[in-house]
This record gives C-alpha cells, structure tokens and sequence, in this order.
C-alpha cells in the first residue's frame, strides 16, 4: 500500500478493499468511495495537467465541480473515451484509466510549457489574435496548431457502445442539491404530500455535511443525513436522484437532468441479466417549483503564483481529509479572509500535520473557530495574507506579508514560511448559475460578499445559494423553502421540527480578492483569476486599460468563466479586479451570464434513443412491404420512405439509376406503370361555405366544379407567392377533397385552419386530415384503361368518364374513388382505396398487369415526366418568391372572381409586376447528352469578368428517354420574352454549359396524350 | 345529408386486410412473455373511427340518439359504453373522436348524418387511417415516461382522460380508459415507427407483444 | 421550452405541441383592392419587435389545433396571459407596469429587484 497521503482513519472511504487504476500510464490504488482526484492526491500526484494557455503544472484545486485543472479524459478503449471529466467528480472505479487533457508529451516534461515560460510575459489576452493576424489567409493553419497545443480533450473516433435514454419528468417541487437545505426543503414538501425530486450530483447525498466538524441533534452530521434519506426513500411520491446533475434551468421551471447512472461502476455499463445498463440519463423535468439548494463555492484568494500544484481553496482541504482521509500534504499554511477558513487548519492539525501559520487578512480576528486554533497553539498572523507561492512542481513556501486592503498594497516585510500547502479562502460564491440560466440577472448582497439570485417565477432559494450558511439557519432555510414551494403547489405545509444546532460565534469577514503584491500587477508574478482558462488579474487589468469596460466584454476578451468552467471558482474574483480597475464597485460592475450546462454532459446521454433507425421516423405507405421486396431504392420525401426507383436485374447486373428510370419512363409513356402516390396530402372538407373557402384560398374558380369533377389548384400566401398546389374533387354540393403536395399535407392544413380561425370565422366548413386513409395508387400509360377494364364496375368510357373527373366503384373488389387526373401526361386513374385494403388491390393490378407490361415506377422516373410535361413541384421549382405568374400558369389566376383571394393584391404590387422578374422557362442544352446542374446559375455572357451577373437558376433538370436529351426547368430574369435565346451555366470544374432557352412544355403541349 | 358524399369504404366479399402493423410486427417481431415481464403491447386494428366536427349540443343528442352515448362533459374526456367498445373522446372544442367496433361505422355515420339533418357539421371516416396500440403491467408509465413529455402520472391523468400529443418524434392520441390499459390511436404511417420505438423503450421490462 | 397554457384544452402543454404564427392582432385590410401599395406593404411585412409585453398567436398544432393568443415579455419570457380569437388582451404594455405593482405587492419578495446591468447573449 503506497499512498503516502492517506490518513490512518478517518473518511467514508472503504479501506478495507483495493481498487487498481491508471493515471497517465501509471498504476495506482484506491479505495471505493474515493474520487479520482482524491485517490491522486492520495498517492502524492501533484500535478494533473498542464494548463491551457501557458502550459504551467497545475494540480488540484477544488474537490467538486468547481475544479480548473483536474480535468482529464477518461477511458481505457478508444470506443471508450470522454473528454472533460472532472477528477473531482469521478467516483474511482477498478481499472479507471484516465489521462490529462494538456501537456506534450507529457504533464510532468512539458515542451509547450517553454512557450508558456518564454512567451509568458508576451501572451496578454488576444496573443493568439494580435500575434497571427497576418496574412489573413494564413490563420486558418495557424488555429490548427494553436488548437492542437492547447487542447481540449478528444471525441472517440469510434461509435460509442454504451446506450443513454431519456426521462420525461413531473413534479410538484424539485430540489437542487441534497445538503442540509436541499435535504430540509425535501422533507418538508414531502411530507405535504407533494410530488418531490431531489437531485444531488454527487455520489452520496448529504452534501456539506458529508464533511462537516458540526453535529445534528448531538450526532455526526451524517446520521441525520441517513435519517433524513430513509424517511424520504419511504415517501410514496418522491424520487431520490443521486449522482444527477441539475445542468439546465430553462424558461418556465424546465430543468434538464444529467444522471449518470453507471460511470461510477465502469468503463462500459455493466451486464445485468444479459442486458446492457443505460450509461447515462437526461431527465427533463417540468417542475411546478424549484428549490434551489445548490451551496455555495468557496472563493481562493488571487496571490501571486497562486496555481502553484499544492494550492487548494480551504474548504477542498476539509474535505479531502474528513471525506476521504486524504490530507494532501504535510506542511500548510493558510491564507483567509473569514472564519472558515479556519476548519481547514483545524482538520490538517487533526488529521496530525502541521499547520505553518495561519495568515488572517483582518485585523482582530475573534471568532469561535479562531480561538479553536489559537488554542491549538497555530500561529495567526494578523492582518496578513499569502502575497506569493514560492515552487515550481510543488509550493516550497509561502511569502506573507501585512496588506493594506484599502489602499491595495504591501504593508510590511515579506516573510517566507516553508510549506508544501497553501489553503487560501476568499469567503464564498452562492451557486448562482442555475439561476442565471434563466436570464434572471443575480443581485450583489453586501452582507455576504457575493451575488444571491434574483427572484426567478417558481423557484425558491435556500441555504447557501442564497448566502445562508451557518448550519442552524440553513436546516431552518431549508424547511421553509420546502413548504413554500409546496404550498405554491397547493399543498398544507408540513410540520418540520428544527434539529439541534450549535451556532457558532462568528465574527466578521473582511473583503478580499486579489492579494497586493510587491510588484504592480502587470509586471508581479501570475495571479490566475480562471485557471481553467488561463486567466490571470493582468489580463483583467490589460482588458480594462485597453477600453473593455462591460464586464460581458472584459469576459469574452480574456475568455474569463468560459467554457466548460462557467465561472465557478472564477468569476467573482474577476468582477472585483475589473471593478477595482475601473473605479467601480462589483454591483456598479455586474456579472456575465452563467450558461447552461452547469457542467459537461455526454452527447449520449443528449441525444438518448434517438439514434440508428430510431433517429428519425420513417413513414411507410400501406403498399410499402411489396417496394421493400420488389427491391426498391427508396428515397427520403419528408420523413416518408417513397419508392424512387425499381432497378431490376438483368442477366445478373443490377441496373444503374440512370437505366431502371430510362425503363420506367418508357414503360409509363409506351404501356403502363404504377406509382405508390399515398405520401399526398388530403383534406377532407365538408360545410356549406366549402366552396366559398375554395374559392378564397386557391388562386382559380370553384364556383362552378360540378360534383364528379376535379381540378388543379394554386395556392399563395398572401405576399402573392405560391407555396403549393394540388387537385381537389367535388365529392357533392358542400362536400371536397383536397389534395397536397407530400410535404405540405400539415402546412396546407395549418393554412386552411389560420384562414378559417383567424379571418373567416362566419364561414361555415371543417377541415378533417384524411392522408393516411386513402391509399392512393396511379395507374398511368397508353395501356391504363385495358388494365383497370379487368379490374373494375367503373364505366370507364372516355364520354361518360373524362379527363378531370372521378368516379366511384369497386376495384379488385375494394369500394374506391378513382380519379382521372395525370401528373405524368399520359392516361391515368388515381385509384383511391382505405389504406387497410390496398396491399389487395395493389397485388391484383400487378397479377392482372404483366400481360399489359405494367411497371412499378418510382419518384425519380415521376420527377421526369412531370418535368417533361412542365408540369411544377411546388418547393422545388418554386422557393417562396415565385408568382403564379412567374410560373407562366396565368390560365389558373381569376382575376374576376368576386372576393379578393389569397395573394390576388400582392399580384399587382410593383414589385410582382416587374416584367425582369426570374420566370419559369425550360431549358435545351445544346448537347443533348448534358444533364444540367440542378442549383446551376444562368449567365448571359460567359465572358464577363467575375463576378458575372447571374440571371436564373436551373430548378429541375434530368434526362428524357423520351426527348432522348437532357432538358431542365429553370427560371431566367424576363425568360418569357427570351425564347429561343442561348444561356450559359459556368461550372465549378471551369466548363460552361449553352442551353436555348424553351417552353416549359417539352410534350404534347396540346394535353392530347392525358385526354384519350 | 345529401349534400354531403357519404363512402362505405368497406368491401363486400372475402378481401384480404392488412392492419399498419402487419409489415412491422413481421419484420420487427412480437416478443412473447416471460417471467419478467413487466409491460404487454397488443395492437387492436380494424376499429371503425369517425372523425366529428360540429356544435357540441346537436352532436350530443345526435349521438345519445344513434348510441346511446353521450359527448364527454369536459375537454379531454374520454366516454366509453359499458362494454367499452364504443368510445368518445374529446379532441378540440368542435371536434371528437369516436371509435366503435369495426363495421359499425358506416352504418352509424348514415344514422348521425340523419339525425343531425341540416344541422352545420361534418363527419370524416378515418378507420383506414390510424390504428390502437393497448399498453398494459406496472411498467406501462415507465415506458410511456421514456416516450412522451406529457405528465402521464395518475394524480394529473386519471381514467376518462385523453389527449394528442408528441410521442417520441411522432404524435399520439393516448388516452386512459381503464385502471389498467393506456390506449395509443396511432397514425398508420407513423404506425412502425411508434412500434419500433415501443419495443425499445420496453425492452428493459422484457415487453410482451400479444398477437 | 415554454410551458404554455391552451385556452381551448384548459391546462399547460409542452412548447413542442405548439406553433408560434408571429404577431398577434394583425388584420387583413377589409377591402385589398381598394388598399393602397404602403398600407398592403405593411400588412404582409412589418412587424413589431418591443422588448417588453408582446401579443403573439400560436396555435396548439399537436392538440386540439386551435389558434390562440399569448400575451409574453420577450425579456423575462413570462408568459403573462393566453386568450381565445376574437378576445383582447386584458394586459398590454400600456398597463403593464401597474400590472407588476400589483403583482409585487402581493408577494413581497418579489419586490426586491436590484439593479441589472444588461448583457450580450452568447
């Protein structure tokens, strides 16, 4: 057993058994209950990482989320990694493998720590900015290695194995940390009956108490702790959540969870009954009020040298040897602005080490604890503090000296104590930052030295998030944030009955952040503000002098409480060295905005089960396991999975893309195919004012479409631009069914809704989604009708059953509605069946099709014959800023209906009216073997010097088996007065292709083909 | 009402029928029970559904006419006959969902549309168009905890509730009409999707999917 | 995430149910024709933007989908009141200030406000 530091008893640590695990290739052991840092400074690891900018050693600091340095990146295996764990947060484990983040090629020998050194005094904040500006094309590889050598940690670069999930959350009151506040506020609330979740990051709840010199009822601290976890464990409606960071505070009490639920135990989660465990866990919860109980972090005092490894915030040193029995050093002296900075003295002379001197920043220091240790026989310096470290891999000795605080400076003779520790302690920080997630901006409190939160709708502060913190008052605090809440709730509030406390006598702190120096603090050693940022009181100071008065500023400057950091330890120190810079005072100065999230969270655990095939829902039509066996290649339309094209084999080579829709195409334009169409909108639309609606929202007439009829439509926003179009069917007098495009089946009837709630409340109709009711199956090609003949009791005469109109019936024996509408030009039946039926229908088409070479034909091969016929989609060849007019379709614009339909006034606006604007046209190359660029921009004159004016874009654009050419639609800049005109489309790769500009219609311009 | 199409979209002979999971439940399978199970799926499909719009009064006695069963009283409620078979559920101010045993519906439709007569309302077949997933054992909360924000806890949704909401990256109507069982109407394309996810989530409680 | 309150459905429903549909209270010029290019230009394109009380129309997309309006703060994002088409709002940016004296005497906690300097969103 070798670790030098580990105190003889003491701890909730279990020493009775070993864990092995690795830090920087090194092994070392550990008990259970230690976290990695704690079992690092119990083997005497002084330095964890090199720091990010200057590369300086640095060791622990903190002993819980507030640590700068001891970050480091996790994992044994590659699949395993993740960067920006906290040591001081991760429980050990057997076999933990970590590394730290910084340092090359490694943290003990570290070359980069030479720039830090050297360019040390040249490295002001925006070093990186003002140094490599020049030239400017150069800072792209500039920032690769400046990045690499400051390091961040890593992603994985392989998938990661483990899973996450995701819980959504109710409750009546959460509670945010589980010390004596948060345990008291629980308590309270639950035992009113409220539904309670307490959430506690750590891996025990109980908080400061976990460590604490005071008794509870004339008992350890701790047994009230498991009393109080048992009663609440009893409590039919709360929830315990230990080892869950609250890491978001969002708009109206929505706070995200991060629970992790095994990287206590593991590299991977464990096997339980052969089932691999959730990692991690994002809990979203709405809760109906938050108790914020999140404590408070204790402020270092900014001293020269002051990231030297063997410097630690007071209260971290209490803790590593009460909670851990890990006294992280032999010799300390102790720099402090208040009382309790004492308890650090007190333990390290318990735990038998020696305590140099305690350096107190006020004049007559009184306080119980203050006597504790002058009876002890510990040195006090009155009127002191530690102005500097001495060391370079570990603090060698502390020179103190008398300040003077108001007049920021050296006071007497500097005396140099040997030491290996210096505990500083500034007072404390309430953890505000939750709070500020909000956007509630934190008030400056005098009395405690610190920012408390501002009222926030829904959430009650208790004990030290709010500057309560001596032990009695906080129980108490703590209770009545409990039944506040609860009562907010609508609950009794409970009875509670106050433990007994000893209060101590306290005497009062003085205001200290940064320690004067000898030197000025541009030119005296680096005091560091944020270690994990490298942000020293130099670099404040500098920002001030260069004009970055605004604290969000100064911040974003220096980089100060950036990142995964958010200010914890930080913050305050800077906002009082700004403010003493600027002749301000802190409140005068402000704050910067706390972000979420508190501290990192896995990406895992972000994205839960929405990942692999569950990532995005896929939505099949009711004929879509006859694609998936036919051998389509399915492309994404929305989220539907629609057939694109049907490549068969053909003497044992697949068919490429380009031959299976060369085939479809000829197929539907010689014989017959079938498309799956049951991805369109439709509407169902019933009421005596339907027509009257119809006629409002779609730009042409419907007064007069007679029950059996169909026709197309156009639809505009009211700007006079089309957003979509479709057929729609008079099914009877008040009574149509409307068609939408694919993806705009929700938004059309969002659309009709706005219009009908909104502005045409009197008019009487409803608007019922019918889409996954119907499947709908075109049948389409010379051939259509001999095929439907066989299949169906419609009268399928062309005199009794024409072009645009519907008729109901049995097909393969299912009641249908077929409508004869083409979207490829040729003859066609939309068939319309309930979904549950039409595998049936689809099966007896195809039994009764081979003889007529029916062919299953996907949306690529649909896209050209649409194209072919000039005939739009909605969103491709339109984007919002295309008129009816633009599109050249002024046979469906009714100027002369009688209400002023949507977008009828846009259309003579000025502007809409302008003849140069981008108009539909299609496009020829003149080498027909060319397929356009879809995207390609047009030009007039390929020669004109870049930039070259740019006068359209091709919208769509394919190959015709047909044409036996490529052609595209486009829109040109006046197009319709340039037929016949030659544009260019220049290249990335430097071609340029010539195109003649042409009718959007490149067949049967006449509609002979659709109308037999 | 004849100025409105009424279709009776239901064949006459023997045609095969395929319910929006028959694809999923081949190719995802139906796990049985085992000891552990905590959770039981079952998908209940071929239900008539009608979608109603109208005035809540004339709706109301419609239906008490033709069903003897009324409009829930409040917004979503959910009414079921003593048999619970045929069931009403509150989906907007002028819109309720009423499910009643497959091939019921065309007939009940002709009976509403009569005794609504020239009343403004409309009625929308929507049977082919979504379909019931049951959910079942002590996890179902869990299950749907890990599926849907909505707070399914008993105190906030208690029996006779029903509500649309967002499930998963999907919607849902979910709807409580028993102690017991929790009710999903799922759209049919989204149908896969909503069983994929279910065995999912459900797999920690060994989830039993009855056939 | 907003927690907003449907009208129509009587209890709060995550935001993800709903649709924001932009500024509430904008009518459709009565007679288009007869509306001048200016006053059209404004009805389709401008829009308030305050920093303060704002009347917005969302619509419950994922649930009952009707349309309503929320009276919301676009500093703080409290949502201070819903109501149904065709109602008016009963707190406007006009009375808003009475509305928080009010607000703040019944709970004197609140009242405590200090003083806030305002910041950048990063």
């Amino acid at each position: 057993m070798s670790q030098p530091n580990r105190l003889k008893t003491g701890g909730r640590v279990d020493r009775s058994r070993q864990l092995t695990f690795t830090f920087n290739g090194q092994r070392y052991q550990g008990h259970p209950g230690d976290t990695l840092a704690s079992a690092l400074l119990a083997n005497g690891v002084d330095i964890v990482n090199r720091s990010f900018k200057y590369s300086r050693p640095r060791g622990i600091v903190a002993a819980g989320a507030a640590e700068p340095n001891g970050i480091v990146q996790l994992g044994s295996t590659e699949a395993g990694q993740v960067p920006n764990v906290r040591a001081t947060q991760q429980a050990l484990y057997e076999g933990l493998t970590a590394r730290s983040t910084n340092g090359w090629p490694n943290v003990q020998r570290d070359l980069m720590g030479l720039i830090g050194k050297l360019g040390g005094q040249f490295m002001p904040p925006g070093f990186y900015y003002k140094t490599f500006m020049a030239p400017a094309s150069m800072w792209l590889t500039y920032e690769k290695y400046i990045r690499k050598a400051a390091g961040l940690g890593r992603s994985p670069n392989e998938n990661d194995l483990d899973i996450y999930d995701h819980r959504h959350q109710h409750c009546d009151v959460l509670v945010v940390g589980a010390g004596p506040a948060g345990l008291s506020a629980a308590l309270a609330a639950g035992r009113a009956g409220a539904r309670v979740m307490l959430v506690d990051e750590q891996e025990e709840m109980g908080g400061s108490l976990l460590s604490s010199r005071e008794n509870i009822d004339d008992a350890p601290a701790t047994s009230w702790v498991e009393k109080t976890l048992k009663e609440l464990s009893e409590l039919e409606h709360v929830t315990l959540l230990p080892r869950t960071t609250a890491n978001g505070y969002h708009d109206h009490n929505f706070v995200t969870l991060h629970e992790r639920c095994t990287e206590h135990l593991s590299d991977l989660a464990p096997s339980v009954n052969g089932r691999r465990q959730v990692r991690a866990r994002l809990h979203r919860v709405r809760a109906g009020q938050v108790v914020l109980a999140s404590g408070a972090h204790e402020r270092p005092l900014v001293y020269g040298n002051n990231d030297v490894p063997g410097s630690m915030v007071a209260g971290a040193v209490s803790t590593y040897i009460r909670r851990y029995g890990v006294a992280p050093g032999n010799r300390l002296v102790l720099s402090t602005s208040n009382d309790d900075g004492y308890r650090a003295a007190l333990d390290w002379a318990e735990a038998g080490r020696e305590v140099v001197a305690i350096a107190d920043a006020r004049q007559n220091p009184d306080g119980e604890l203050v006597e504790q240790a002058r009876s002890k026989g510990i040195r006090i310096i009155a009127g002191s503090a530690v102005i500097e470290a001495r060391g370079e891999k570990r603090v060698s000795a502390a020179k103190v000296a008398k300040i003077d605080i108001a007049g920021f400076k050296v006071a007497g003779p500097v005396e140099e104590l040997a030491c290996d520790t210096i505990a500083s302690s500034g007072g404390f920080s309430p953890v505000v930052h939750l709070a500020s997630h909000t956007g509630s901006r934190p008030t400056w409190n005098e009395d405690i030295l610190g920012f408390v939160p501002s009222p926030v709708k829904g959430m009650t502060p208790a004990g030290g998030a709010h500057g309560v913190y001596a032990l009695g008052k906080v129980l108490e605090d703590g209770v009545a944030a409990g039944n506040a809440a609860s009562e907010a709730c609508g609950f009794s509030a409970a009875s509670v009955s106050q433990p007994n406390v000893k209060n101590l006598r306290e005497g009062a702190a003085v205001a200290l952040y940064q320690v004067p120096h000898l030197k000025a603090t541009l030119r005296g050693p680096k005091q560091f503000v944020d270690m994990q940022n490298d942000v020293t009181s130099a670099a404040i100071e500098l920002a001030t002098r260069e004009g970055f008065e605004s604290i969000e500023h100064v911040k974003r400057y220096t980089a100060l409480g950036f990142g995964t950091d958010q200010g914890k330890l930080g913050n305050i120190n800077g906002m009082a060295i700004a403010a003493r810079c600027l002749g301000r005072t802190i409140p005068e100065v402000g704050t910067t905005v706390f972000r979420p999230n508190y501290t990192p969270v896995s990406f895992g655990a972000i994205v839960g089960r929405h990942c692999g095939e569950l990532f995005d829902p896929e939505r099949y039509t009711a004929m879509h396991q006859w694609h998936v066996e036919n051998g389509a290649e399915f492309e994404d339309v929305g989220q539907w999975k629609r057939p694109w094209y049907f490549p068969r084999k053909v003497n044992g080579k697949t068919e490429t893309m380009h031959e299976a829709v060369s085939r479809e195409c000829s197929a539907v334009r010689e014989k017959v195919g079938i498309l799956d169409a049951s991805t369109l909108g439709k509407i169902d639309i019933q009421g005596p004012d339907a027509r009257e609606f119809l006629g409002r929202v779609y730009t042409n007439k419907w007064a007069k479409l007679a029950p059996g009829r169909v026709r197309y439509g156009l639809m505009c926003k009211d700007d006079g631009m089309v957003f979509d179009d479709g057929t729609t069917s008079c099914l009877a007098e008040n009574h149509f069914l409307m068609t939408t495009s694919t993806g705009g089946a929700a938004t059309v009837l969002e659309w009709l809704e706005i219009w009908h709630q909104t502005e045409w409340p009197e008019l009487d109709v409803y608007f019922n989604s019918v889409t996954d009711h119907w499947a709908t199956m075109t049948v389409t090609g010379p051939e259509a009708r001999k095929l439907m003949s066989e299949l169906t009791d419609i009268d399928l005469d062309k005199d009794s059953f024409k072009f645009m109109d519907w008729r109901e019936g049995n097909v393969a024996g299912v009641p249908a509605r077929v409508f004869r509408i083409s979207f490829t030009g040729e003859l066609a039946y939309e068939i319309n069946v309930q979904a549950n039926y039409a595998m049936h229908v689809w099966k007896k088409l195809f039994a009764h099709g081979d003889k007529y070479g029916l062919t299953p034909y996907g949306t690529e091969t649909m896209h050209v014959l649409r194209a072919e016929k000039g005939f739009i989609i909605a969103g491709q060849d339109t984007d919002g800023s295309v008129t009816p007019e633009d599109l050249g379709m002024h046979w469906a614009i009714g100027y002369d209906k009688p209400n002023s339909w949507i977008g009828k006034r846009a259309l003579t606006r000025p502007d809409t009216k302008r003849t140069d604007r981008k108009q539909m046209v299609g496009l020829k190359p003149k080498d027909p073997k060319v397929v356009l660029e879809e995207g390609a921009q047009i030009v007039l004159d390929p020669n004109h010097p870049i930039p070259m004016p740019m006068v359209g874009q091709v919208n769509s654009s394919y190959y015709s088996p047909t044409l036996e050419s490529g052609f595209a639609l486009a829109v040109v800049k006046g197009g319709h007065q340039k037929m016949g005109d030659t544009v260019y489309l220049p290249m990335a790769d430097g071609k340029v292709h010539e195109a003649e500009i042409v009718s959007p219609i490149f067949l049967d311009p006449k509609g002979e083909r659709q109308n037999v | 009402m004849s100025n409105a199409q009424q279709f009776d979209t239901r064949p006459q002979g023997e045609i095969p029928v395929e319910s929006p999971l028959a694809y999923s439940m081949q190719r995802s399978g139906t796990p049985k029970a085992k000891a552990g199970t905590k959770v039981t799926m079952r998908e209940r499909p071929f239900l008539g559904q009608l979608t109603l719009r109208g005035g809540a009064i004339v709706l109301d006695e419609a239906l008490r006419e033709v069903l003897g069963l009324g409009l829930p009283g409040e917004p979503l409620g959910l009414v079921q006959d003593k048999a619970g078979e045929r069931s009403i559920q509150w989906m907007s101010p002028d819109e309720w969902l009423l499910i009643v045993p497959g091939g019921e519906e065309f007939d009940v439709e002709r009976r509403l549309r009569e005794a609504l007569g020239d009343a403004h309302f409309a009625i929308s077949n929507v049977g082919g168009g979504q379909t019931v997933l049951e959910l079942e054992g002590e996890a179902a909360n869990e299950v749907l905890k890990k599926s849907v924000a909505y707070d399914v806890h008993p105190r906030h949704f208690p029996v006779g509730k029903g509500v649309t909401t967002v499930f998963a990256k999907a919607t849902v109507i979910l709807r409580r009409p028993s102690e017991e069982r929790w009710e999903l109407v799922v759209r049919r394309s989204f149908a896969d999707y909503t069983y994929r996810w279910l065995l999912d989530a459900g797999e920690e409680f060994d989830i039993a999917v009855e056939n | 995430m907003f927690y907003i309150l449907c009208p129509y459905c009587g209890e709060h429903r995550e935001e993800e149910e709903f649709h924001p549909k932009g500024q509430a209270h904008i009518a459709r010029p009565e007679d288009p024709e007869n509306t001048s290019d200016d006053e059209w230009g404004d009805y389709l394109f401008f829009r308030d933007n305050p920093r303060g009380v704002h009347h917005e129309l969302w619509v419950h997309a994922v649930g009952c989908r009707k349309f309503f309006n929320i009276t919301r703060h676009t500093v703080t994002y409290e949502i201070l009141e819903v109501y149904k088409m065709g109602e008016q709002p009963s707190i406007t940016a006009e009375n808003y200030a009475a509305h928080q004296a009010a607000a703040s005497a019944d709970n004197e906690r609140n009242a405590s406000q200090g003083k806030h300097q305002q910041g950048v969103r990063a």
